[in-house]
């Protein structure tokens, strides 16, 4: 099938403005949309600049507005897009060319949650223990991949960049609802500041664009629990 | 051009260059990536890491030891596996002090699963010998070691990609890399240099390797006259998704699924009698190209069929998820109740930058080591993987070898015998030189073109069945390709963010790294685990019980250098399962 793919286009060392380009690309329905702009970018204008790595869904390189939703260009198969793309660069971030965002303020955030198991008890000579039950509760946010699809689809962070957005606190739920962790208080004086969990309006965009399914929402609201509980 | 000096420059934010990283925290380190460290592909591992915890039932490091070196085909070095074997409980430990969410039994211990090739009691059966986190482990590794460097404040230079190595007077002195947001060359003055950069997979087409795995360092430090080892074993994992490459791990088979061909029969019953859709990789993978020979591949086809569907929704829901969800979203079938095309997928280099036990990379058959330069994981061949690389065996090698790297550096830097070397002379010229070339031309041929060449040819003639026929042809298509590779050009001139130079300078590692793989394959007269020669059929170890070290010469010409394989504990024997 010929699938139309239009480009949202940024080069700073040439362009003013963001403009669009269209590429007509063959396709079968089985192919990825990273297929498609792969296409573009080896047989018929190598200056498109994109990220990607591993291609199926697991290193969260390519992170990219398709068709209106935040999705991975290598977890979407044409059949489910259809013979018209619509390919853009994530939201809320600056344009570095192409499809290529600045990711350092996404990564700054991140780390702002201390995204680390705080535990100073001298380990015991084998592993901790850890039940199944208090595996599992946190299992869901262990999955993140840190593409920044659920953050550059939040409304809130596109009106303010200072919110730290739902991935940073998908990765703090991941370690507050660690058994073996002991650093929510540590946690909790970055989350309940004004940038913090609280900015949170439920919006749901975030599960939605979620490629990994992680209930970034549900966990969301786990955090807000957790810091009121302690502060109450 | 900028410099910067550090102690130690790390190339790599995979598993390898995150746990070295981690022990040099005290010093002034960088670690370069050409991605995201989160990017990297040891976050693709799936199915575990293999520790004998004994956790689950027996088992011992001896056991583990015999598994690895009968795993390579006894070409594996004994002294390092056993370092591997010995040290690789103790680092899963620390792994889940630094918070690693493994899965747990019902009294919380880690969970351990079956594996191929893993066998209790010197290959009795199999053995739970793999530490897993659902079949995301690798993801978790990746993630729990960046998480760790974070803690420790390590300095990151992400998306720099490392084009040239600075060897200056016998010692290395650091590194040159292109800064892809600027198209600015970055020169790394380091006292020690650990390559930790990964495997090379996309010399092939059907890989389950990321695009960024295209070995420039390791193409590097062969230009720069060092030898590269074993490179004719490049292992092919036999449940690569159907015409896709992506894998679906092995952790699959651990956990009960079975190869089934056209007939419908479990056909490793007959050429594996005891360990059966457990034996080894290479072998699995011969066993279903035998099958698709003899006419028994799915409607004729070249592919069988992976059988999940007595495991159960929960199985699948619970302990794979995500290769359940890569079977529904890129074939469109629900292993619940489909059958699931699979077929033979490159993998994994078990050749690579030769090393000893400290990481340290050595230049000849009597073990010389060069001054500052390290390397670990899949880009180094230290050699634990021998012929044919165990199922989680790459996830302890670059905890143990990463780790290892780090305490060799620290005592190379205590020791202080020299300050700080500085490479003069303009370090980047060379660089400069060749990208130049690339950005000057206006007309010529395709890098994408080259590539798809190079990818098919290396996919038709050097993969899990080889001759002397297929290989000249190889060689002679190279030949061809490399000197299209001479008048490429590229669409994208500009500075910032320019992908198109470097997926043409990614193009130029990969024609050396297939031209050392091919004149490798041509050079060993025998089969052995990931070799096999349809001309050669029977392991020699008269001839080839050794080491095989390739120097490139001038354009085109190759020598050899062999280096024995230490054998300590098991000798030997005729490897069958």
């Amino acid at each position: 099938m010929q699938v139309r793919f239009r480009v949202k286009r940024f080069n700073p060392e040439r362009d003013r403005a963001p403009h669009w380009e269209e590429y007509d690309v063959p396709m079968e329905p089985t192919d990825r949309v990273l297929d498609g702009l792969h296409h573009v970018k080896w047989y018929i204008d190598g200056t498109l600049a994109l990220r990607r790595s591993c291609a199926h869904g697991v290193c969260g390189s390519d992170a990219m507005l398709i068709n209106g939703r935040n999705q991975l260009a290598c977890k979407l198969l044409m059949k489910a897009v259809g013979r018209k793309v619509t390919v853009e660069p994530l939201r809320g971030m600056r344009v570095i060319k192409d499809l290529v965002v600045d990711m350092e303020p996404f990564f700054e955030k991140y780390r702002s949650i201390l995204p680390y198991l705080i535990n100073d008890d001298p380990p015991p000579d084998r592993e901790r223990l850890q039940s199944p039950e208090d595996r599992a509760r946190y299992d869901d946010t262990t999955k993140c991949i840190l593409c920044a699809a659920c953050t550059t689809s939040c409304p809130i962070y596109w009106a303010d960049a200072e919110y730290v957005g739902p991935a940073a606190i998908v990765n703090a739920h991941r370690f507050i609802f660690d058994s073996r962790d002991q650093g929510a208080a540590q946690r909790a004086e970055v989350l309940a500041e004004r940038s913090g969990v609280f900015r949170c309006k439920t919006t749901f965009n975030c599960t939605d664009a979620c490629p990994r399914g992680i209930e970034v929402t549900r966990a969301i609201q786990e955090v807000k629990q957790a810091l009121l509980l302690k502060r109450a | 051009m900028t410099e910067h000096a550090f102690d130690a420059v790390i190339v790599g934010a995979g598993g390898a260059g995150l746990r070295a990283a981690i022990e040099l925290a005290g010093l002034k380190v960088a670690v370069i990536s050409k991605l995201y460290p989160t990017r990297s592909h040891t976050g693709a591992a799936q199915g575990g890491i293999a520790a004998p915890l004994g956790n689950m039932e027996e088992d011992n490091w001896e056991w583990y030891l015999f598994d690895t070196v009968k795993g390579g085909d006894y070409l594996v070095d004994q002294d390092a596996a056993e370092v591997m074997c010995r040290e690789s409980v103790e680092i899963v430990y620390e792994l889940e002090h630094w918070g690693l969410p493994f899965d747990r039994t019902p009294d919380g211990l880690i969970s351990q699963r079956r594996f191929g090739g893993h066998t209790r009691n010197f290959g009795e059966g199999p053995v739970r010998r793999a530490c897993h986190s659902a079949d995301r482990t690798g993801h978790m590794i990746l993630q729990t070691l960046y998480q760790q460097c974070i803690k420790h404040d390590i300095t990151f230079f992400n998306e720099y990609q490392v084009l040239d190595l600075l060897i200056e007077d016998g010692v290395c002195a650091g590194v040159v890399a292109y800064h892809i947001d600027s198209g600015e060359l970055h020169t790394f003055h380091a006292r020690a240099v650990l390559l930790a950069v990964g495997g090379f997979g996309r010399i092939y087409k059907i890989t389950s390797n990321a695009h960024a795995l295209t070995g420039e360092a390791v193409a590097a430090a062969w230009r720069g006259g060092l030898p590269l080892m074993d490179m004719e074993f490049f292992q092919f994992h036999p449940t690569g998704i159907y015409r896709l490459g992506v894998l679906l791990s092995e952790a699959a088979r651990g956990e009960g699924a079975v190869f089934v061909n056209d007939k419908g029969e479990r056909f490793m019953e007959r050429y594996s009698p005891t360990l059966k859709d457990l034996a080894p990789r290479d072998i699995c993978s011969r066993c279903i190209y035998q099958e698709v020979r003899e006419g028994r591949g799915i409607g004729g086809k070249d592919y069988v069929h992976l059988d999940f569907r007595h495991l159960g929704a929960e199985v699948l829901d619970k302990k794979l998820p995500d290769i359940t969800e890569f079977v529904r979203v890129y074939q469109g079938l629900d292993p619940v109740k489909d059958l699931v095309p699979i077929q033979p997928t490159a993998h994994y280099a078990m050749g690579g930058i030769p090393t000893n036990i400290d990481a340290q990379v050595i230049t000849d058959g009597r073990n010389t080591p060069l001054p500052g330069l390290y390397a670990a994981g899949e880009c180094a061949c230290v050699s634990v993987h021998g012929a044919n690389r165990l199922g989680t065996n790459s996830l302890m090698d670059i905890l143990i070898f990463g780790r290892r790297a780090g305490r060799h550096i620290a005592r190379y830097m205590q020791r202080g015998e020299r300050g700080p070397v500085r490479a003069n002379h303009n370090p980047d010229s060379d660089v400069n030189e060749r990208i130049g070339r690339v950005m000057a031309r206006s007309a010529g041929e395709s890098v994408a073109r080259i590539r798809d060449g190079l990818q098919q040819t290396m996919t038709d003639k050097v993969g899990v069945f080889r001759t002397e026929t297929g290989l000249r042809d190889a060689q002679a298509e190279l030949r061809t390709l490399k000197e299209r590779y001479a008048r490429i050009k590229i669409d994208d001139h500009g500075r910032r963010f320019n992908t198109d130079l470097l997926e043409a300078l990614e193009l130029g590692a990969l024609l050396d790294l297939a031209d050392a793989t091919i004149a490798s394959c041509l050079h060993r007269t025998e089969s052995r685990g990931g070799h096999y020669r349809e001309d050669f059929p029977k392991r020699d170890d008269a001839n080839w019980l050794k080491h095989t070290l390739i120097y490139r010469q001038e354009e085109g010409n190759h020598t050899f250098q062999h280096r024995p394989v230490v054998v300590t504990r098991f000798q030997p024997k005729e490897r069958t399962y």
